[in-house]
Parts: structure tokens; C-alpha cells; sequence
């Protein structure tokens, strides 16, 4: 899927093509890791050079990619085709964001190793509140700014964020909300400010993963509003998992109110030379009655996404689970919807 | 360029990418069968903790579990963090005040009752504040803006306080005799160990070594006023600012007096969930990542000597009972094709349920890798609904559905 020469039929255009920073946040359960990792193969077919990044130790990516755990280091993932971007990705952990932070402004070598002793690391990274989240996002600040102040860093066209999850996204790029009332001034607060401006500027999106499920739906809706409240910028609604559509609406209905044509059935089943006993051909309705009435709801909650004035990507369930070649499958469905 | 991880945060990621001990030979007929009813009707279990990772239906398979229980005779109160809007209009529980309500609609004809409530973090925090120190004490924390934020928003918060007010609600349950089964759903953390580390976690902090460095200077002259802690005043204040260090400060003295009692109600609280009274379930999806996390449980409960009930797999897909696989039926939607007949209903029933039997096989492979490497925990899996839940009726489904995994294989096909 992804053998494709840079010649190969040009997709649909991005919808997206000033954003640099793409935070992918979904409700637990959706696939928000996957998208997010698709989303970055997608943009590294558009020829970009980008860094997948999580922030919340979970390892997600390193077993998506069925790697062993990753580093605080930048590590290739994924080579493009000739003539393609590739795609690093890149775990980043507080403790060593404080760290490295620390070191590149303040040189503070040993005094740094003297903060982890007295304690004072554990305790900006797990209980000051919101100097977790400046410091993660910080990171992201960092990669992606790095041309302008550090010449022999590898440079990023695009840096797509594995973020937490629905519920508690608008807190966690809510940066500067959280250390409101608490530091107003000092370093850690104008750190805040510039991280804020980076993440509600243009050059930011952040897409929201859902499935058609009710909770699902209602929690991207809240996550949309709250996110617009605070000024910051959604890009678009992921729908994952959608169920296949081999039944028209038509026979949704016929299954749905249990007027199935049964004589017909047989007729095609013994065309297709497949066995016809009432138990099968039973058992082929009722599965088809459980999909009609999932499709149902699915529609239901569909119509809801579509209200939520944000464009919408569709990606279907792959009943084999997610493995590298689905990944790429994802991607590219990605890269013709626009999303990439 | 990248500074090194700390030693904290390698242990961190090493103990959780290291290879699992399980047995040696594979067993093939995996798991036990949970027996739900067993546990509910059992009355020496007081609580049942719900655990698992986010989006797995915690809240929906605590609040079932607490419907049957009650309908079943248990006079019971379920704890819960964060219910669909839905759930929780229809138990009574949409106002957000800690305080249990009766669920209206639960068949009393056993004897049993449910009262529901939904956690409010902040709340109990100031209300754990307030029962520990003098009312003008209490006044100072519970304005500080330190105090504000830490109550509000530190990420171990949700998860120590569901715990504090399990604990309340275990005292209270036992002094007054109302419930004699707390059900709990624990919050939808980023992984499902976070519940039983915040609590240590937090007292840790309280009383940890950094903590005590703030109260230095309020001690007077200390030994501890070496170059080292100089420079790393001077950091923080560098990194933080002279006001947060300034509110800190406040709130560590005034905090003082109560580190001794938050560190005692933390350890109070670990050995409830270490009494056999209580019991663990973890629930998990179909997937690898739920079902990942529901291993790292299972071992983290073991380690702890924290009693495990068993396991639910919630969602699992089901296909008909019979003989076409999912070869023969991509084959038949061939024959059709050739013949012209490449849509209709039966190529789509066909296509239809080759594609579900992908995904139960998929699935069935996830729950036995599982059940392989954790022979001994007992095993509830549950078919999808074609519907959301949102009503008793739908919560009452569930539980039929967990009550009947005894004596039916674990692939039944849903109802």
C-alpha cells in the first residue's frame, strides 16, 4: 500500500497544510494511539519529515510498531518510499523533559542531579500541578521550533501528538490555565505562555477519535466545545471502526422488521453453494439483524458527528486487528479524506 | 542533546517491559468461568472494586453488577466516578453531591436495595481537610492556592479520593448497618494501576523529603542549609518562581499537623482493599492494549496480595454457531460474483459473517493468550449488545448476562 512512487495519482488536497503540530485525542477504547500513528504515515507519504510523539508512558507506539520500548531519543520508525518523508517517533516522559530542560537553559548540571535527590523532580513532575503537562507539551514546543535556534537538530515539517485522552485534553493544553493562581511570574510561567501561543495559533489542530458509539460521541462533542472555549484550535473528527457496509438500506430494514425473503435466500445461498439448513440460514438473519440494528445506531450517532462543525474521517474496522499493513491501510484513507 | 532518563523514570518503563513468568505448558482449555452470582450471593464480600483501563464499560458493568446484587437480596451502594449523562439521569444520580441516593425502579422483592452516588473529588479532599484539623486551620489549607490546585487538578487526585471515600463509605456501612456491599468503579485512569499507587503517592509527597525541605527555614537554623540546598532553592525558585515556593510554603506549615493523619488514612485504605472482605474484578476489552492492562493488574493485585475475583471481558463479538467458515462463505460471495449476482442480501450476509468470524477469532485469540498465561483467574466474557445502555433494563441485560456464564461455553452467541 504504501509502494507507491512519488508519481503515483496525487490524493485528495490536505485540509490542513499551514498545521505543523497534529494532537490526536479520542475517549479511551477508540484507537486514538492508531490514528495518531496513521496520521504520521500519511503525512510522511506527503513527503514530510515527522515525529510521533506520546506523552503519557504507555509505550503505544513502540507496540504498534512492534519495536522495543522507546527512549527519550528520537528513533526512526518508518521509511518512506524514495522521494517520501520518514517518520520518527519519540516517548516523551516529564523526568527527562525537566531535565534536558533544565540543561539547556540553565546549565545547571550538578545542581539538576541535586534537585532529583532532594526530591524537588519527583515533585514537579507528579504532583506541582500543571508543570507536568508545561513540560510535555514543552518538549513538543521544542521539536517543534528546533530550525530556528539549534542548527544541527534534525528538523520536523510535521509533529503529530499521541495526547491524553478526551476528558482531559482542554486541561492538558490548557497550560496556562492550570498554573493560573499559581505561578504568575517566573520562568515556568513564560514557558507556559509560549507553549499557549504556539498551541492556539494556526499552526496547531487537534483532532478528536470516536467511534459511532453514544458516549463516544457525546464526549467528543463536550471535547469540541470545551477546547473552542478555551481558544484552542479542533481540526477534525476521526470516526474509527466503522462497521462494514455490505447491507443497503433496504435490506437493513427487511432484517430489522423481520420480513427477510427467505425462499430467495436459499435460492442465492444454494447458487452460492453454500449449505441451506433452516439453523444456518437462521443463524446468517440473525447476524445480519445484530449488524442492521448496530448500523442503526451507528447512523444515529453519525448524524450527531456531522453537527459537530468539524470535517469528519471516516476509517473502517479492521477485523483482523491493527498490524502494520492495516496501519498503511489506515494512512492512506487518511491521505485521500484530507486529514494528512 | 537529550539528557539521559532518570534512574525513577528507567525502573519506571523497565518493570513494564519486562518479559511476564507464566506457566509452562499452555493449557487449552483456558479459562475458569466467573461465577457472578457466587459473588454477589456471597456476603462475607462487603466490596467489589472495578478496575480496568479507560473505555472498557467500568461504570456499566459496576452499576450492573450493583443492580443484580441488590435484586439478589445485598443491601447495596455503588460508587461511581464518571456515568454517561444517560446512565446516571436514569439512577438518580445526576446532581454531584457525594451524598448515596436511592436508585428509583430496583425490584425490592428480595429485600435488597440500591442506593447510587457519584464522586466529587474536590469535595471529599476538603471534606478529608476539614475532619483533620481545627475549623481555623482547615480555613487557611483549604484557601491556599496551592491547596486549590493540587485538590482540583494533581493527576493522582480522582483515583486517592475514590478510595478515601470508599473508606467512609466502608465505616459508614458497617456503624449504621444501611449497605452491606459497596460496589465500586474506579476512574478511567491512564492505566489501571494509577488507583493504587495515588494514594501512596500523594501521602508520599505530603510527607516526603521535599515537603520537609520546605518547612526547613520555618524550624529555624537547620543542618540541612547546605551549598546543595541552597542551589536548589535557588533552582526552583528559578523554574517555579518566589510565589509558588511562597504559597507552598504556607500550605506545608499549615499542612503540617496532618501529614501523620493523611499517611494513616492512605494505610488504612491499602489494607481494606488487601482484606478478603473485599474483591477485585478487572475489566477489559477485546484488545490488546485492554487486555494488556488487565495483565499488568492481575499481576500488580497478586504482588500486593490483593484478593482477585476474576475477569469480565466486556464487548466481545460473537457469530452464529454452525459449520460455514469464514473461507466457505468469501468463497460462496465468489460464486455469486461470477454469476452476476455480486450484491443482493446473501452476498451481503455472507461477507457479513466471514468478516465476524475474522473478528471473533481474533478476539478469542487475545482472551486465551490471556487466559494462558493467567490459568487461575476465573473468566466472565461478555457478548456486545447491539444497543447502548442507558436504563435499568438495559443495566438488568448485562447482569443476566453475567449471571448466565455458568454452565454456557464463553462464545455463546448474544441473545
Amino acid at each position: 500500500m504504501s509502494a507507491q512512487h512519488n508519481e503515483s495519482p496525487s490524493p485528495g488536497q490536505p485540509h490542513f497544510p499551514g498545521v505543523q503540530l497534529h494532537i490526536v485525542t479520542g475517549k479511551g477504547g477508540t484507537g486514538k494511539t492508531t490514528v495518531a500513528a496513521a496520521l504520521a504515515l500519511a503525512l510522511a507519504s506527503r513527503g514530510k519529515t515527522v515525529l510521533l510523539c506520546e506523552v503519557e508512558g504507555r509505550q503505544g507506539i513502540a507496540q504498534l510498531f512492534d519495536v522495543p520500548p522507546l527512549p527519550y531519543e528520537e528513533r526512526l520508525i518508518a521509511r518512506g518510499p524514495a522521494g517520501s518523508g520518514d517518520a520518527y517517533a519519540l516517548a516523551i516522559d516529564a523526568e527527562s523533559a525537566l531535565l534536558e530542560y533544565l540543561d539547556m537553559y540553565y546549565r545547571l548540571g550538578r545542581a539538576g542531579k541535586a534537585l532529583d535527590r532532594f526530591g524537588v523532580v519527583e515533585f514537579a513532575t507528579t504532583i506541582a500541578p500543571g508543570v507536568r503537562d508545561v513540560l510535555l507539551t514543552g518538549k513538543v514546543y521544542e521539536a517543534a521550533n528546533r530550525n530556528r535556534r539549534n542548527k544541527g537538530a534534525r528538523h520536523y515539517d510535521a509533529i503529530v501528538m499521541d495526547a491524553p485522552p478526551t476528558g482531559r485534553i482542554a486541561q492538558f493544553l490548557n497550560v496556562n490555565n492550570e498554573l493560573a493562581g499559581l505561578a504568575k511570574v517566573g520562568p515556568i510561567k513564560s514557558q507556559a505562555d509560549t507553549v499557549t501561543t504556539l498551541l492556539r495559533s494556526p499552526r496547531t489542530a487537534i483532532h478528536l477519535v470516536t467511534v459511532l458509539e453514544e458516549m463516544p460521541v457525546q464526549e467528543t462533542g463536550d471535547g469540541i466545545a470545551e477546547l473552542r472555549g478555551g481558544g484552542l484550535p479542533v481540526g477534525g473528527v476521526v470516526v474509527n471502526m466503522v462497521r462494514p457496509q455490505d447491507l443497503d438500506a433496504d435490506e437493513r430494514k427487511h432484517l430489522l422488521e423481520d420480513d427477510v425473503d427467505r425462499g430467495e435466500l436459499v435460492h442465492r445461498l444454494e447458487q452460492a453453494g453454500v449449505p441451506t439448513d433452516e439453523l444456518l440460514v437462521e443463524a446468517l438473519v440473525e447476524e445480519g439483524r445484530h449488524h442492521a440494528e448496530r448500523r442503526r445506531l451507528e447512523d444515529s450517532q453519525r448524524e450527531l458527528v456531522e453537527m459537530l462543525d468539524a470535517p469528519s474521517y471516516e476509517l473502517p474496522r479492521l477485523p483482523g486487528g491493527v498490524d502494520m499493513a492495516g496501519l498503511y491501510e489506515l494512512a492512506e484513507a487518511l491521505a485521500q479524506g484530507g486529514l494528512a | 542533546m537529550n539528557a539521559p532518563p532518570s534512574p525513577r523514570s528507567a525502573t519506571h518503563r523497565s518493570s513494564r517491559a519486562t518479559a511476564r513468568v507464566g506457566p509452562l505448558i499452555a493449557t487449552h482449555d483456558p479459562a475458569l468461568v466467573l461465577d457472578v452470582d457466587a459473588l454477589l450471593d456471597d456476603r462475607s464480600r462487603a466490596i467489589i472494586v472495578c478496575c480496568g483501563s479507560g473505555g472498557v464499560g467500568k461504570t456499566t458493568t459496576s452499576a450492573s453488577l450493583a443492580l443484580r446484587a441488590a435484586e439478589r437480596g445485598r443491601k447495596v451502594v455503588v460508587l461511581t466516578i464518571d456515568p454517561a449523562r444517560r446512565l446516571a439521569q436514569s439512577m438518580g444520580i445526576e446532581a454531584l453531591d457525594n451524598t448515596p441516593r436511592p436508585v428509583p425502579g430496583v425490584d425490592p422483592a428480595a429485600g435488597g436495595s440500591l442506593d447510587a452516588m457519584m464522586l466529587d473529588m474536590k469535595r471529599t479532599f476538603d471534606e478529608v481537610v476539614q475532619s483533620q484539623a481545627s475549623p481555623e486551620k482547615a480555613r487557611q489549607i483549604l484557601d491556599n492556592p496551592f491547596y486549590i490546585a493540587v485538590s482540583s487538578s494533581f493527576a493522582g487526585t480522582q483515583e486517592y479520593m475514590a478510595m478515601e471515600k470508599l473508606g467512609q463509605l466502608d465505616q459508614d456501612a458497617r456503624a449504621s448497618g444501611r449497605w452491606d456491599l459497596i460496589v465500586v468503579d474506579t476512574p478511567p485512569s491512564r492505566s489501571a494501576l494509577d488507583f493504587l499507587d495515588a494514594p501512596e503517592r500523594l501521602s508520599s509527597f505530603l510527607d516526603g523529603r521535599f515537603m520537609k525541605l520546605l518547612l526547613v527555614p520555618a524550624r529555624g537554623p537547620a543542618r540541612l542549609m547546605t551549598a546543595g540546598f541552597g542551589m536548589v532553592t535557588n533552582a526552583i525558585t528559578k523554574i517555579i518562581g518566589a510565589q509558588v515556593l511562597q504559597d507552598m510554603k504556607a500550605f506545608v506549615a499549615a499542612f503540617d499537623t496532618l501529614f501523620g493523619g493523611f499517611r494513616q488514612r492512605a494505610q488504612r485504605t491499602f489494607e481494606l482493599l488487601q482484606d478478603r472482605r473485599t474483591a477485585f474484578l478487572v475489566i477489559a476489552a477485546p484488545e490488546p492494549d485492554a487486555l494488556r492492562e488487565a495483565a499488568y493488574f492481575v499481576e500488580r493485585l497478586r504482588e500486593e496480595s490483593m484478593p482477585l475475583a476474576g475477569l469480565v471481558v466486556n464487548r466481545a463479538s460473537s457469530a452464529a454457531d454452525g459449520s460455514l467458515s469464514s473461507h466457505a462463505a468469501m468463497t460462496g460471495v465468489e460464486k455469486l460474483r461470477s454469476a452476476g449476482q455480486g450484491d443482493g442480501l446473501a452476498v451481503g450476509l455472507l461477507r457479513l459473517h466471514a468478516d465476524r468470524l475474522v473478528v471473533v477469532e481474533r478476539e478469542k485469540r487475545l482472551t486465551r493468550r490471556f487466559a494462558t498465561s493467567h490459568p487461575d483467574v476465573p473468566t466472565a466474557v461478555l457478548p456486545a449488545l447491539s444497543t447502548d445502555v442507558h436504563d435499568l433494563d438495559g443495566l438488568r441485560r448485562i447482569g443476566d448476562l453475567l449471571g448466565a456464564q455458568m454452565g454456557h461455553s464463553s462464545d455463546q452467541q448474544g441473545a
